[in-house]
């Protein structure tokens, strides 16, 4: 839009107000985990009364944090990897083939994400606990169920996304390939998977943020070896104590790796939005 | 729509090289090859067994599960539950019983949450998108700034906001109460009918980013050209926003509103995390009342009935969402 003198005022007030908005928790986050515990029990202070880094000490301590760590980062990596690979896939069929069922195929896929998961989620772990009893294999409660659930909550909106910016790549460079006498699918991982990186970060994005939050189903389908970060959190606070100063360091901690990725992406993630589903 | 997807493998196993696909005119490429006829099903495999495994299949069991007597005790040997017709149903949705009572109040609820907070991340995210559109100074920090609460693990933001909200010591009753003196008391904000308005202040702070960033996208794609031509035959600010910016991204817009309204029909994590399994009554979402319901008194039949009613409320309502994001014949993004 053209700016005038109004509209510059407006966005001054607009953008301060809307900062104001966004920082105000993150500030109570971050002064309350450099605060001592003597501090988190009584009313809120804006400043502490001494900043102290114990509290970033004491959160591996007090609850198994590293675990719930190493678990964490186990599921969601694997499920974002997961989850692309499959988006991919099914993508690139969606945007160069015209075959039978490809429209139910993204009827049914684009429709189950419109159902919350406690739809599924008792009957998941019914499903997961009669796979042990007849085959032996342990979902429930393994690294394995819980990365097979997470990898198909990015599918539908990876896929959508990646067909739109799959569909927008100009044929000609595959076919120019084949002709070198490379593959279908040496073409489709040679030359168009890196003309498509923008859309392919922006759905790895995505799909990683989905799977690090995640508090449902890690709440059921995780048991004290496999527990995640989202759920492992609440250890601070189930205890007769609520360890606020340690909860919101550790809460820094666990975001850190998700903010920093995200603004790495960040231009992709318009980039790929703006070229695929966005039109 | 398991069927539909089943008769959709099952052709495939024969396809018919001389049909034409749902009236398109067939490419006249030399790609109609027997050989590369089976890759696109090669490529759509894996995605179809992940989906049927983990949506599919469960949602069809899941209306079993409402017709069945499963309690603590069966659950382990579920298969061999008793069927015992539509007791679940009568249990839990017949509207004089305590339960039915509790279960449309939470839908029309739900629905209401749903419209406020869709209504007001849309309208902070469209705010935010036009203010930014145009470049100036420390644009690209506020865009990523803006950001943080779409990235920030939903259940961080909601614990920052738990505490914030803290009745005693808070700093919402300390800057309401100590800062500024508007009130003379320490309102409970967690509990009544205040639990409701907190719920949609902390799913709107973690929604509205998320808007932001579509409607960001879709207002790059606008060329500057447009609103420069407006500008020159006079049109206000206000009637250039009306006028070009909102028809222009009428499709990335309809498609953000469902997913947002999606969203948050479903909301379960800040419900959870702000309020334990058990929510205040006149905060009590869908999806926590189901949870609730299988999870906490262990009533997973009740609980699948409330299920079954609410996947047909919202098999209705996805009708409606693959007409908008489906045009008839095409495929998603065709």
């Amino acid at each position: 839009m053209l700016e005038t003198r109004g509209f510059r005022i407006l966005r001054t007030f607009g953008l301060l107000g809307l900062s104001i908005i966004v920082i105000l928790p993150l500030y109570v986050v971050l002064v309350t985990s450099v605060k001592p515990l003597e501090d988190v029990r009584g009313l809120f202070t804006w400043w502490p009364s001494t900043i102290t880094l114990q509290p970033y000490l004491d959160i591996w301590k007090t609850v198994p944090l590293a675990d719930y760590f190493v678990n964490s980062l186990i599921v969601t990596v694997s499920a974002t990897f997961f989850s692309v690979v499959l988006a991919v896939m099914a993508a690139y069929a969606l945007s160069r083939f015209q075959f039978k069922g490809a429209r139910t195929f993204s009827l049914v896929v684009l429709s189950t994400q419109m159902f919350p998961g406690i739809l599924f989620l008792l009957p998941l772990f019914l499903i997961f606990t009669q796979i042990e009893r007849t085959v032996g294999l342990q979902l429930s409660g393994t690294y394995l169920g819980l990365i097979l659930t997470y990898l198909t909550f990015s599918l539908p909106f990876a896929i959508w996304m990646l067909t739109g910016f799959l569909a927008s790549i100009p044929r000609e460079l595959e076919e120019a390939a084949m002709i070198d006498g490379t593959g279908r699918m040496g073409a489709l991982i040679r030359v168009v998977l890196p003309v498509a990186r923008p859309g392919i970060i922006a759905v790895a994005v995505y799909s990683f943020i989905t799977a690090w939050g995640e508090v449902l189903f890690a709440s059921v389908l995780t048991n004290s070896d496999t527990r995640t970060l989202a759920i492992g959190l609440r250890s601070y606070a189930s205890q007769t104590d609520v360890y606020w100063n340690q909860l919101m360091a550790a809460s820094v901690v666990v975001s850190l790796p998700v903010l920093i990725g995200f603004m790495f992406v960040q231009r992709h993630l318009v980039a790929g939005l703006s070229a695929g589903s966005v039109k | 729509m398991a069927p539909t997807l089943e008769a959709g493998n099952r052709r495939r196993v024969e396809p018919d090289p001389a049909a034409p696909t749902q009236g398109r005119p067939v490419p006249p490429a030399p790609q109609r090859k027997r050989k590369k006829d089976l890759f696109p099903y090669l490529l759509i495999a894996p995605a179809t067994i992940m989906e049927l495994l983990i949506h599919i299949i469960p949602m069809i069991l899941g209306v079993w599960i409402a017709f069945i007597a499963l309690t603590q005790l069966s659950i382990g040997n579920w298969v061999k539950a008793k069927f015992i017709g539509f007791e679940n149903f009568v249990a839990g949705l017949s509207p004089s019983s305590p339960i039915g009572t509790q279960f449309y109040g939470a839908l029309g609820r739900t629905l209401l949450f749903t419209v406020i907070v869709v209504a007001l991340a849309w309208a902070l995210g469209m705010f935010a998108a036009v203010l930014l559109s145009s470049s100036f100074r420390g644009r690209g920090l506020l865009r990523t700034l803006f950001l943080v609460p779409y990235a920030l693990p939903s259940y961080v933001g909601t614990i920052a906001w738990a505490f914030m909200f803290n009745q005693r010591d808070g700093v919402i009753n300390r800057f309401l109460v100590d800062d500024l003196g508007l009130l003379d008391h320490r309102p409970f904000w967690l509990l009544g009918s205040n639990a409701f308005w907190v719920m949609v202040i902390v799913t709107v702070w973690q929604f509205w980013p998320f808007a932001f960033l579509m409607l960001l996208a879709a207002l790059q794609n606008i060329p500057g050209e447009v609103y420069e031509a407006a500008a020159l035959d006079g049109a206000s600010l206000w009637k250039q926003f009306t006028n070009i910016t909102l028809p222009m991204i009428k499709q990335a817009n309809s498609v953000l509103l469902l997913m947002l309204s999606l969203w948050i029909f479903n909301q379960f994590n800040v419900p959870y995390v702000l309020f334990g399994p058990a929510s205040p009554p006149e905060a009590t979402l869908i999806s926590p009342l189901i949870y609730q319901q299988s999870f906490s008194n262990w009533n997973f039949g009740v609980g699948g009935a409330m299920s079954v009613l609410l996947l047909v409320v919202l098999l209705i309502a996805s009708a409606f969402y693959i007409r908008l994001v489906m045009p008839k014949g095409k495929g998603p993004n065709a």
